[in-house]
């Protein structure tokens, strides 16, 4: 039995990023005893890693199509993980499968997520409190999860995981349930860019559609290997077909939290600082004076990207010898 | 036989309202002066997707179902001018729209079931006012159908669809049975636009009304949340505005004062 329950997954062989935090944000909470679902080949060995993260119960799922990722089977497993462990507080992450798995899990025990959370807390009652933005970002709701089961999905990287205590104990047991697939994957094609990962840059160099075409985005990459970062877009450049949609940073893209954040030719819509609005430092390069972007960067240029950039990247060049 | 098509289509205040006259006040949200509220963009999304589908299958039909308290007829209507065959509005004071997803479902569901031969509902990834993503999901778990997200391609054929799903890092293909629920994204491309003949078609159209009198409800669940408080997020940040000489020389003194922060 567990107060809460995490639905995890794993990733490289360890619980994802995302699943620590899940851990740490229901330990934060005072949630109470911590169960965490892990499916995947590697779910055994995961398991102590999640247990020094905080979890108190770890749910095992090796082989099957759970463990391969197919959402029904996810589903039907986080379904089975909810029963057996009597949790009150399920809480999920916004990443590419909880975002289908979270809300469906939710519909199936009679209520709804509380999607995207950038903070999750009890009031006194011990009814869930979830904070999440709405209206793509130009507003911030927060709900109190009502009925017997309260269900939340907290965005990735908004809060910190525990520092591992390899002293903690816990219990690993595999989970027993009944899969139910129907919607199969057929063929599933990585278009793997090259050079840093987006999501774990420590520099992004984005351009938004203020850069006026596909070409100055080798500007961008040419900045951006220079400081060892990654190249990202808002969505009206990956819709233009400027970049591929990969590349694409905001509320339906990726999130991104890198010590520099530097927007060229981004306005700077809610929608695209959702996903990256949690940078340590943001630059804004924008003819627009009065551009969104420049209430939101730590430091602005208001000014023709064509002649800013180039002298950036030369002094840059110079300070970096 | 006829695929019978359902495209959910939200009525939202319009995204693109300049933050300046956004307003939030006492738990709502509202728009300053005469700003027309609009199709949530994903949302036509999938009225597109819906008619090419039509296009590729010949005999199809493509029904409209929106949920809500209001509507303005020109704006909801514009599905049909796109090209959609009959638009069923789903009217009552209960069907406010609110961040708890449960009614919306609740009411789509019944309308479909009550459609009754629908093959597929195709709709939006997520509306552009609660960013919820989770109506489409909900409808398919209560309908105990298939449900495939986040397409930028659908195809019908024999009895099944296929999705090609966007991933942050590639696309996948997954094929589900009929009766099915897709979700759309803005990569399946740009909408097509209304021409005059559309238009004109759908001013004559009348929707179809239904309130909660004519949809069978029985069963739906509680509401799953309390709207504690809904606010402008606070912007804690104070801008630095590098100038310079010209253009380049802002440049240069930008990089200039990122070592001096020791960001660089």
């Amino acid at each position: 039995m567990a107060d809460a329950l995490i639905i995890g997954e794993i990733t490289d062989g360890a619980p994802a990023s995302a699943t620590l935090e899940g851990i740490a944000a229901a330990r934060r909470m005072g949630a109470g005893q911590v169960a965490v679902l892990l499916p995947g080949a590697d779910a055994a060995s995961a398991a102590s890693a999640a247990i020094a993260g905080g979890a108190d119960i770890v749910y095992t799922i090796v082989d099957g199509p759970a463990a391969d990722g197919e959402f029904d089977a996810l589903v039907d497993a986080a379904q089975a993980a909810v029963t057996l462990s009597g949790a009150r507080y399920v809480i999920g992450a916004k990443t590419l499968t909880g975002r289908d798995v979270m809300p469906r899990l939710a519909f199936r025990l009679g209520t709804a997520l509380a999607s995207d959370c950038s903070v999750v807390s009890l009031d006194d009652s011990g009814r869930l409190i979830a904070t999440r933005p709405v209206y793509g970002g130009n507003a911030e709701a927060s709900v109190a999860c009502l009925g017997s089961v309260a269900v939340a999905s907290l965005r990735p990287k908004s809060v910190d995981a525990l520092e591992p205590d390899t002293s903690r104990i816990g219990e690993v047991s595999p989970l027993a349930f009944e899969a139910n697939v129907r919607t199969r994957v057929l063929e599933r094609v990585e278009e793997a860019g090259e050079g840093v990962r987006l999501e774990n840059a420590r520099v992004v160099v984005s351009g938004g559609r203020g850069l006026g075409g596909p070409e100055p985005f080798d500007s961008l990459r040419e900045l951006a290997n220079m400081l060892g970062g990654a190249v990202g877009a808002s969505r009206a450049a990956c819709d233009a077909g400027w970049v591929p949609s990969g590349y694409q940073v905001g509320l339906t893209g990726k999130t991104v939290t890198p010590d520099l954040y530097i927007a060229v030719g981004i306005s700077g819509a809610s929608q695209h600082m959702a996903g990256c609005s949690n940078s340590r430092t943001l630059v804004a390069i924008n003819k627009d004076a009065g551009a969104n972007i420049f209430k939101e960067a730590r430091f602005g240029v208001a000014g023709d990207w064509q002649k800013v950039l180039p002298a950036f990247m030369e002094q840059l060049h110079e300070l970096m010898g | 036989m006829t695929l019978h098509i359902v495209v959910t289509a939200k009525q939202v205040l319009d995204p693109e309202t300049p933050l300046s006259a956004f307003n939030v006040a006492d738990n709502a949200v509202s728009t300053a002066g005469n700003i027309p509220p609009v199709v949530n963009g994903y949302d036509e999304q999938a009225v597109e997707a819906a008619l090419r589908i039509k296009e590729a299958h010949g005999d199809a039909k493509v029904t409209v179902l929106s949920c809500g308290t209001d509507f303005a007829l020109d704006v909801i209507k514009k599905p049909l001018a796109m090209g959609a065959d009959e638009l069923v509005l789903l009217q009552d004071a209960a069907f406010e729209n609110s961040i708890d997803p449960t009614m919306a479902v609740a009411a789509l569901t019944a309308a479909i079931r009550k459609l009754g031969d629908v093959d597929l509902v195709i709709s939006g990834r997520q509306a552009s006012d609660w960013d919820n993503a989770q109506v489409p999901l909900g409808v398919a778990e209560s309908l105990g159908w298939a449900v495939a997200t986040i397409g930028r391609k659908v195809d019908v054929q024999d009895g099944t669809v296929r999705v090609e799903r966007v991933l942050p890092d590639g696309h996948e293909t997954v094929e589900a049975p009929l009766p099915a629920v897709v979700t759309v994204s803005n990569e399946l491309g740009t909408p097509r636009y209304p021409n005059m003949r559309g238009i004109m078609a759908a001013r004559r159209v009348q929707p179809t009304v239904w309130t909660v009198a004519d949809l069978d409800l029985d069963g739906t669940a509680s509401p799953a949340f309390e709207l504690v408080s809904l606010k402008k997020p606070e912007r804690a940040v104070q801008t630095e505005m590098i100038t310079g000489d010209d253009d380049a020389d802002a440049g240069r003194k930008l990089a200039l004062r990122l070592r001096e922060e020791r960001v660089l």
